[in-house]
C-alpha cells in the first residue's frame, strides 16, 4: 500500500457512559455547590500553585465532571489548600472542600491508589 | 440505731464510685507519657499542689468563672457544687459531734438526721441545725434555678441549653431527686420529733399536723438513699463524669501538661472535664450569625465521649477560638478538634468496654500515604540576603493594595530588606494543617525554611496573620518573627519613620489568629492610635469576632460565610467610623465584601499617613532596580 505521509490518530473521545463518575458524584453529595462552577477560570488564575506549575483548577473540575479520574489523581495532590480560589470564585463555589473531598475519596476508594 | 436497710442503695453507688475513681486514676496516670508523668509527679509534691487546691476550691467549687461571665447560672452551678460541699462537710462533722461515736462511716453523716431524730433540742445543736438547714436552702435555690433553665433557658441568661443524651436525662432526674427527697425526709422526721430549724422544722410541723409524719418519712428517706445510689452508678456513663476529672484536671494542666497533637490520657481526661455547660453555644458565631447548632464544643465532647460520627462536627469550625477564651473549665477545645481532624474519617479513636464504663484507647493507623512529594515542581529555594524579610503570604498577593503599602512602609524605614515572595511563593503551610494534612504542610515549612535561612535575615515580617502563626510555633527558625502591626510599631517606637495624623474615625477588627490565636492585641492598636482616632466597638480583644472567612472550616458554604461577614461588619460599624481596619489581608477581604464601610489594612492606613517628606535612606538594592526600571521604559 502506497503512504502519503499521512497517518490517522487515535480518536479522542470522552465516553460518558464508560467513565467512572463515582468519585465526582461523591463529591456533589457532600459539596453540591460544585454544581455552580461556570469554569470560568478565576480560580486557575489565582493560584498559587498555578504560579509555579500548569495545574488549574477549572482543568479539574472539568475532569472531575468527565470522570477523567486517573488525571485528576495524578494532579489534585499539587493544592496547598491555600484558599485563594474560593475568595476570587465569582459564584460561590466551596473550591477546597472540593479538592479535600477528591483527596478523601480517592483515599477511601480501594480501587485507586493515591 | 446503726443500721437500716434503706442505707444499701446509697452504701452500694457510694463505694463504687470511689473504686471506680481510684482504678480510672490509675489507668490514667499510666497511659500518660514519661515525661508528662514527670511532670505530674513534679506538679503533685511540688508548689503547683497549692496552686491546684486553690483553683479546685475558686473554679470547681465557688465557679468563679461562670460568676464572672454570668451571674446567674454561676450562681446555679456554685449553689449545686459549693452547697453540696458544705453539706457534707458539716454534716460529717455534725455527725462527729453530735453522733454517737466519733468517725462515723460516710452514711450516718449523710443520713444523720434518721439516726438521731431526737438531735436539735438544745440551743447549740438548734443553732447548728439552722445552719445545715441555711445550706440546704442554698442549694435547693440553685436546684429552682437549674430546673427552671432546662425549660425556660432565658431565665439564666443563656439562649440554648445543652441537649442531652437519655442516660444523662436518667442521671439529671436522680439529681434533681436529691435534695427535695432530704428536704421531705428531715422535715417529716423533724416533724414527728418536733425538732429541724426555720426550713424543715417549719415544714415538718406543717406536714405533721395533718399527715402521719412518721411514717411517711420512711418511704422518703429509701428515695433520698436510692436517688444518691442511682447518680453515683450512673456517674460515669454520663456528663456528671466531670465532677471528679476536673479535679484531676486541674492537678495536670498546673503540673504543666498540654494537649499535644495525638490523642492521650490529658486530652481525655479534658474531654470528660466538660459539664456541657453550654457557655461556648451561646458564644458561637456559626450559631448566633449562620444558625449552625450541632457543631459547637460541648457536642465536640459529647460525640468523642460517645464515639459517635464527629468528621462533620470536627470539620465544620471556624476555629476562632471563642469557645477556648470562655470555657470556664479551661479544656483545650481547639488542639482537641484538631485531633480529631487528623484522624480519618471512619477511624474511631476509643472502643466502650464494661458498658462504656471503660474505654480502651484504640491504636488508629497511620493514614495511608506514600513518601511521594506532593510538591516536587517547587523550584530550588534561591533568595537574596538581607537583614529584613518579608512574606507576602497568598492572601497578600490577593490583595495588592497591603502588599504596595508594606513595600512603601519597608522602604521608607530604610532598612536593608527583602521581598521573598514578591513574584508570588509557596503557601506556608498552615491551611493544609488546618484540614489535617500535616505531612503535606512539612513539605511546604521545609521549602520555606530553606528560603528563609539562606538570606541570613534577622527578622521576618508577614502581612497574614495565618503565616505568622505557623512562623512562629511550626518552622524552627531562629530570625525574629513579626506580624507588619508590629513591625510598624517598631518602626515607630524607633521613629524610623514619620507619619501625619489622619483626621479620621476608625474601628479596629481583631482577626483571629492575631489575637485569640497569637496574643497580640496592643501592637495593631497602638500603631492606629498614632495615625487615627481608634473608637471601641465593644468587640475587643479576647471578646473580638471571626470574620466568617476563616481558612479553619473548609465545609462552611458562601452564602454563610456572607452571612457571619454581613453580621460582624453590622457590629463593627455600628458608629459609622470612616474606615473599619483590620490586621488580616483574608478579614479584609470577607469584610470589604460585605459592607459600604472602606475596609482597611493596617498597612495601608499607615502608608497614607507617611509624611511625603524624604525619608532617611532608601534601600540601595531596590533603589537600584527602580533606576533600571525606569531606564527601560525611557528606552
Amino acid at each position: 500500500m502506497e503512504k502519503f505521509g499521512f497517518s490517522l490518530t487515535k480518536a479522542r473521545v470522552i465516553d460518558y457512559d464508560a467513565n467512572d463518575r463515582s468519585i465526582v458524584s461523591y463529591i456533589l453529595e457532600r459539596e453540591p455547590s460544585l454544581n455552580l462552577c461556570i469554569e470560568c477560570g478565576c480560580c486557575s488564575a489565582a493560584c498559587t500553585t498555578g504560579n509555579f506549575t500548569g495545574f488549574s483548577l477549572r482543568e479539574i473540575h472539568i475532569l472531575l465532571k468527565r470522570g477523567e479520574n486517573d488525571l485528576v489523581r495524578q494532579k489534585i495532590r499539587k493544592c496547598m489548600l491555600c484558599g485563594k480560589c474560593i475568595l476570587v470564585c465569582p459564584r460561590g463555589v466551596n473550591t477546597r472542600n472540593v479538592v479535600f473531598l477528591a483527596k478523601q475519596a480517592f483515599t477511601k476508594n480501594e480501587g485507586y491508589e493515591f | 440505731m446503726n443500721f437500716d436497710p434503706f442505707i444499701i442503695p446509697f452504701n452500694i453507688g457510694l463505694y463504687f464510685i470511689l473504686i471506680y475513681a481510684v482504678v480510672r486514676s490509675v489507668i490514667w496516670f499510666r497511659e500518660l507519657s514519661r515525661p508528662d508523668k514527670l511532670r505530674l509527679q513534679r506538679g503533685f509534691f511540688g508548689k503547683a499542689f497549692g496552686q491546684s487546691l486553690k483553683e479546685i476550691f475558686l473554679e470547681s467549687l465557688i465557679h468563679r468563672k461562670i460568676l464572672k461571665s454570668n451571674p446567674r447560672l454561676g450562681y446555679m452551678h456554685m449553689s449545686l457544687a459549693f452547697g453540696w460541699f458544705l453539706l457534707i462537710l458539716f454534716g460529717t462533722i455534725e455527725a462527729d459531734i453530735f453522733g454517737e461515736r466519733h468517725l462515723n462511716p460516710p452514711y450516718k453523716a449523710i443520713f444523720f438526721k434518721f439516726f438521731s431524730p431526737d438531735h436539735g433540742k438544745t440551743f447549740f445543736e438548734a443553732s447548728y441545725a439552722f445552719l445545715m438547714d441555711l445550706i440546704l436552702a442554698f442549694i435547693l435555690s440553685g436546684l429552682v434555678l437549674a430546673v427552671t433553665k432546662r425549660f425556660f433557658s432565658r431565665v439564666v441568661g443563656m439562649k440554648k441549653t445543652t441537649k442531652l443524651k437519655p442516660l444523662d436525662k436518667v442521671a439529671l432526674t436522680s439529681l434533681w431527686l436529691i435534695f427535695p427527697s432530704r428536704l421531705i425526709a428531715e422535715s417529716l422526721t423533724s416533724g414527728a420529733y418536733g425538732t429541724g430549724s426555720f426550713l424543715t422544722g417549719n415544714l415538718g410541723a406543717a406536714l405533721a399536723s395533718f399527715l402521719p409524719a412518721n411514717e411517711l418519712a420512711y418511704p422518703f428517706w429509701w428515695l433520698y438513699s436510692l436517688s444518691l445510689g442511682t447518680f453515683f452508678v450512673l456517674l460515669p456513663l454520663t456528663r456528671y463524669l466531670h465532677i471528679p476529672t476536673e479535679l484531676f484536671l486541674i492537678f495536670m494542666r498546673n503540673s504543666g501538661i498540654r494537649t499535644g497533637d495525638k490523642p492521650g490520657s490529658f486530652s481525655e481526661v479534658e474531654v470528660h472535664s466538660c459539664s456541657s455547660c453550654g457557655m461556648c453555644i451561646d458564644v458561637c458565631q456559626l450559631g448566633f450569625s449562620a444558625g449552625i447548632h450541632t457543631i459547637q464544643a460541648t457536642y465536640l465532647m459529647k460525640g468523642i465521649r460517645n464515639s459517635d460520627y464527629i468528621h462533620d462536627i470536627a470539620h465544620n469550625c471556624l476555629m476562632c477560638g471563642r469557645c477556648d477564651q470562655i470555657c470556664p473549665v479551661g479544656i483545650e477545645i481547639s488542639p482537641i478538634r484538631m485531633i480529631v481532624r487528623r484522624i480519618e474519617e471512619n477511624d474511631r479513636v476509643y472502643e466502650n468496654s464494661w458498658n462504656g464504663y471503660f474505654r480502651n484507647r484504640l491504636n488508629v493507623p497511620a493514614p495511608k500515604q506514600d513518601n511521594k512529594p506532593s510538591y516536587d515542581f517547587l523550584p530550588a529555594p534561591v533568595s537574596k540576603k538581607a537583614d529584613v524579610l518579608y512574606f507576602a503570604g497568598c492572601m497578600t498577593h490577593l490583595t495588592p493594595s497591603i502588599k504596595k503599602a508594606m513595600v512603601k512602609i519597608l522602604d521608607a524605614s530604610g532598612l536593608n530588606w527583602s521581598f521573598i515572595d514578591e513574584d508570588g511563593g509557596a503557601c506556608c503551610g498552615r491551611p493544609l494543617m488546618l484540614a489535617g494534612n500535616d505531612r503535606e504542610a512539612r513539605e511546604l515549612i521545609n521549602f520555606n525554611s530553606q528560603l528563609i535561612w539562606k538570606s541570613g535575615a534577622h527578622t521576618l515580617v508577614t502581612s497574614c496573620p495565618i503565616c505568622y502563626k505557623v512562623f512562629r510555633e511550626s518552622y524552627y527558625l531562629d530570625v525574629e518573627v513579626l506580624h507588619h502591626s508590629q513591625f510598624i510599631k517598631n518602626l515607630i517606637d524607633e521613629g524610623l519613620v514619620n507619619m501625619n495624623f489622619l483626621q479620621k474615625r476608625v474601628t479596629y477588627h481583631t482577626p483571629c489568629e492575631l489575637g485569640r490565636r497569637s496574643g497580640v492585641y496592643e501592637e495593631p492598636k497602638e500603631v492606629i492610635r498614632h495615625v487615627a482616632t481608634l473608637e471601641p466597638t465593644g468587640y475587643d480583644d479576647e471578646n473580638s469576632l471571626c470574620c466568617g472567612g476563616s481558612l479553619g472550616n473548609i465545609m462552611l458554604s458562601h452564602d454563610k460565610r456572607r452571612g457571619i461577614a454581613e453580621d460582624v461588619t453590622a457590629r463593627l460599624t455600628a458608629n459609622d467610623p470612616d474606615s473599619l481596619i483590620t490586621a488580616c489581608p483574608l478579614c479584609k477581604k470577607t469584610l470589604a465584601q460585605a459592607t459600604s464601610t472602606r475596609v482597611v489594612d493596617i498597612a495601608e492606613l499607615v502608608a497614607e499617613a507617611i509624611a511625603d517628606a524624604p525619608a532617611l535612606k532608601k534601600n540601595p538594592s531596590r533603589h537600584k532596580k527602580k533606576v533600571v526600571r525606569e531606564s527601560a521604559a525611557s528606552l
